[in-house]
């Protein structure tokens, strides 16, 4: 008694051929089933090549279409075969020509000894599936699929969503309860005889010939109405691609192969040397009962189909360009913090925010004449450069590979009214972005300028008109960027809370007490001087409601570091 | 894409596909052992003049990835590259005195040469200083790779050009026959490339890397185009359009995904900047034969003569194709 095989082969029947010596050597029978539409050179070759194994037999060729009945069909009559011609098989195990055993199948023996009424077969019904391919899983039972899909792509659909629409639905005949699973089976002799003889099975059949993708559907179904004792899942370790197409196994997979511990695995490049040297030689065989284990491959799978549907976020490269359209994608990699005002405010705010937040923080990234990079760096993370116009080439090429570049640091980079900013859009509809603004900020320098007061104002109602369209254009309905603002005047009146929130900001759980301020630049007078702007007929609405005299809050910071407890 | 244009890109392949059937005549054959090119061959097309000295290394290269046979067009050399290809038992030979500018810097006799012999087949076209890089290179043959790709129906794969360097002036280290260049030229920017779509074609135009850097940091939109795609299943029909920048049809440009996945693409490692590099840049500011009016090398003899290293600190030491995947200049895509 023991595991006798069916194999289905169409392309590199050499592979085949040594799968089935190997089995066949060890005293397993085989039925092979060569599609006809494979070379007949070939074919002899093989029948050759397996002409001294007594316990080989080949059934007729059927031609067989990808996603027809003829796979099915081919399929039974080979276990018609295999029953038959070999009495002393009690299990049935489905396999295609490019499998390869990756344990003893001595070991296989023993684990079907030990479940002798077990039926190995993915059976789920059409409500559980999840993998199937175009969103067709019940439908595959109820409508009809004259076209082929590999080679007649949009008849096919368009007569799939004709059926739809005109609601058109084929009569499931009694005696079918659609399942769906894995093609690949392992099926006792009891099970796959009764489902052989099953006086139904001319109507089943001609009802399952128009279903499509009948061979992951025929024995998943019917096997429901026939075994008592169905351990739903395959045997054989074989994963479909995004695409709905097998993966493949390499050489450089040995070692996940053997670590897998599953019995059979597909598909296999046929050139993968290695693999068919390792795994039909002669292996040591274990007498402990391993159960298969394909999860540690699947890590491999899915990250794979990951990376293919979803990729990584925030890259642009060669082979990953979204739509600029696609609004959902970040933009970015990673979180970063835009700062405008505040190193017109504090003269030392750069270096106080990174020696505080151990962060990376750079002046003014979108500088008109150089790339403020921090430590006045020529040359950055990745070896982007601080030339200008090579930034203005492509700013947001820019941001974004400097992001994706400095990863697991967080970045921050000051911004204003007098810098290029051209890369403003691309920021604020960047969740990653958190914009934090000091309006009328870039008051303060021009008020410790000793520039003629004329061309203070010039520059002064310049800033405020390029500052108050940006300002705007960060509250509209489509930001998607973190922006707070605040005037200089409601900034200044009391800092604290406001630098506390943007460090609790930048790293929420870790609680970084402030216990020193960055240094403020003197504001003494600026109110007069905000008072003559307007004098002279500019009206700075951005810096806020200044008094004429000093604020109260202020001098005490100006002077003093401020503690909190 | 309105009928029209799609009209207009139909006759433009059509017109290219013409002329490069006449440039077919300014090629004569030096040794033809087109015979031996099995059904299922890779097939690798280059170009060249006078580059003896790196050919050895670099069909050892390819023969080791597993190209099958090469397809050469020597373009007026006198170091010795003619005799040393003909007398290779894997190569087919072209020999042209004709202008390289005037053929489209090549792409015209090529693609010639690739309608009569690369239908059917995967057509590698590289440059005898480019290096392909993809997935698994390491462990996996090209055929692999090939196979795969058939699987999948995937018929171009994009390999974007990364320019390598040695971390002293170049010309300092003296390459030598059969030298691995990338032992010289072993460091490369990892992270300052710009990217756009071009419309017109579909393909993504990217620029940027050291030759932007260290070059053309003042005028940025000269620095030379970083696209390629190198390696495609050849239809009868199709053209490369500039070098192997962009192909028609265009569906073979959509190397890359636009719904936010990553398909697999590899790089072609660029060794241009060797000791060589210094005298050929002089030799073809004479000949005038290149892009743009030789603009690149003279932004080169300019750039190299002001500062002769290219290497900073970002500076990124070559180790293998997964240090560019987890830098995100390439991707495995699906491929496990």
């Amino acid at each position: 008694m023991g595991v006798g095989f069916i194999i289905l082969a169409h392309q590199d029947l050499d592979r085949a051929a040594q799968v089935a010596g190997y089995w066949a050597q060890r005293d397993h029978p085989l039925v092979i089933h060569v599609d006809a539409r494979t070379d007949d050179d070939e074919f002899q070759t093989m029948q050759d090549q397996l002409a001294k194994f007594r316990n080989i037999r080949f059934t007729a060729r059927r031609a067989c279409d990808w996603g027809k009945f003829s796979i099915v069909a081919a399929t039974l009559d080979a276990a018609r075969q295999l029953l038959d011609d070999f009495p002393d098989v009690s299990h049935a195990f489905l396999a295609s020509g490019s499998c390869l055993p990756l344990r003893p199948v001595e070991e296989l023996d023993a684990y079907l000894a030990a479940a002798p009424e077990t039926d190995f077969i993915e059976s789920v019904t059409t409500e559980e599936v999840t993998w199937t391919v175009g969103g067709l899983d019940l439908e595959r039972f109820t409508l009809r699929f004259p076209f082929s899909w590999k080679k007649r792509r949009r008849l096919f659909d368009r007569y799939v969503s004709m059926q739809r629409r005109v609601g058109y639905s084929r009569k499931i005949p009694a005696g079918v309860v659609p399942h769906l699973g894995s093609q690949w089976w392992c099926l006792t002799r009891q099970t796959l005889a009764t489902i052989l003889d099953d006086p139904d099975r001319p109507k089943f059949d001609k009802y399952f010939s128009k279903v499509w993708i009948p061979d992951e559907a025929y024995f998943q179904t019917l096997v429901r109405n026939h075994s008592t004792n169905i351990e739903s899942r395959p045997l054989t370790l074989s994963r479909f691609d995004f695409q709905g197409k097998p993966h493949v196994f390499y050489d450089d997979h040995l070692q996940l192969l053997q670590r897998s511990d599953c019995f059979v695995a597909r598909k296999i490049w046929p050139r993968a040397n290695k693999l068919y040297r390792r795994f039909l030689g002669d292996q040591l065989k274990s007498l402990a009962q391993i159960e298969p284990n394909p999860r540690k491959l699947d890590r491999i799978f899915v990250s794979a189909n990951q990376r293919r549907t979803a990729g990584r976020v925030g890259l642009k490269m060669q082979s990953r360009f979204p739509n600029p359209g696609l609004w959902k994608l970040q933009k970015t990699c990673a979180p970063y913090s835009v700062y405008e005002g505040f190193s017109d405010l504090f003269s030392n705010f750069e270096t106080w925010l990174e020696k505080r937040t151990g962060t990376r923080v750079h002046g003014r990234l979108f500088h008109k004449s150089e790339v403020k990079f921090s430590g006045g760096a020529e040359v950055y993370n990745g070896c982007l450069s601080s030339s200008a116009k090579l930034r203005d080439y492509n700013p947001e090429a820019f941001l974004s590979s400097l992001i994706w570049n400095t990863q697991g640091e967080h970045q921050s980079f000051q911004f204003g009214p007098a810098d290029r900013l051209e890369i403003s859009d691309y920021i604020s509809s960047d969740p990653n972005a958190s914009v934090y603004v000091v309006t009328g900020a870039w008051a303060v320098p021009l008020f410790h300028s000793t520039m003629n007061f004329q061309r203070i104002r010039r520059i002064a109602a310049r800033y405020q008109a390029i500052e108050a369209a940006h300002v705007a254009s960060m509250r509209g309905h489509e930001i998607r960027a973190k922006v707070r603002v605040w005037s200089l005047a409601e900034f200044v009146e009391d800092p604290m809370p406001i630098l506390q929130s943007i460090l609790d900001g930048l790293d929420p759980g870790a609680s970084r007490k402030l216990t020193e301020v960055p240094k403020m630049a003197d504001l003494t007078g600026f109110g007069k001087f905000v008072q003559r702007l307007k004098n002279e007929g500019m009206n700075p609405h951005s810096v806020g409601d200044f008094p004429l005299g000093d604020l109260p809050g202020r001098k005490k910071l100006a002077i003093k570091p401020y503690v909190v407890r | 894409m309105s009928a029209y244009s799609t009209y207009r890109l139909r006759l433009e392949r059509k017109r290219k596909r013409v002329r490069s059937l006449r440039k077919r005549s300014e090629l004569h054959s030096v040794v033809d052992r087109t015979d031996a090119i099995g059904d299922d061959d890779i097939l690798l097309f280059c170009t060249l003049r006078n580059e003896r000295i790196r050919l050895p290394f670099f069909l050892e290269y390819y023969r080791n990835l597993g190209i099958n046979h090469f397809l050469f067009v020597e373009n007026d050399s006198d170091d010795g590259s003619k005799e040393y290809l003909e007398q290779q038992h894997d190569v087919t030979l072209w020999t042209t005195a004709q202008s390289y500018k005037r053929s489209k810097f090549g792409v015209d006799w090529l693609n010639a040469l690739q309608s009569r012999y690369g239908v059917g087949h995967w057509n590698l076209v590289v440059d005898v200083d480019e290096f392909f890089v993809y997935p698994f290179c390491d462990s996996r043959p090209l055929r692999a790779l090939t196979d795969w790709l058939d699987a999948s129906s995937i018929k171009s794969f994009g390999a974007m050009l990364l320019d390598m360097y040695p971390k002293v002036p170049i010309d300092q280290v003296p390459y030598s026959e059969g030298q691995n260049p990338m032992e010289i030229a072993e460091y490369f920017d990892p992270g300052n490339y710009s990217i756009t779509r071009n419309p017109k074609y579909g393909n993504l135009w990217i620029q940027g890397g050291v030759r932007a850097r260290a070059f053309f940091a003042n005028e940025p939109e000269r620095a030379p185009a970083l696209n390629k795609i190198p390696l495609v299943k050849w239809s009868r029909g199709n053209v490369y359009i500039s070098s192997t920048h962009m192909l028609l049809p265009r569906g073979l440009n959509l190397v890359y995904d636009e719904w936010g996945g990553e398909k697999a693409s590899g790089c072609l490692l660029h060794a241009k900047f060797l000791n060589s590099f210094t005298e050929k840049s002089k030799e073809e500011l004479k000949r005038k034969q290149h892009f743009a009016n030789s603009h690149e090398y003279r932004a080169y003899n300019k750039g190299i003569k002001s500062s002769p290293s290219l290497w900073c600190r970002w500076s990124e030491k070559y180790i293998n194709w997964r240090q560019l995947e987890i830098l995100g200049l390439m991707s495995k895509g699906n491929w496990i």
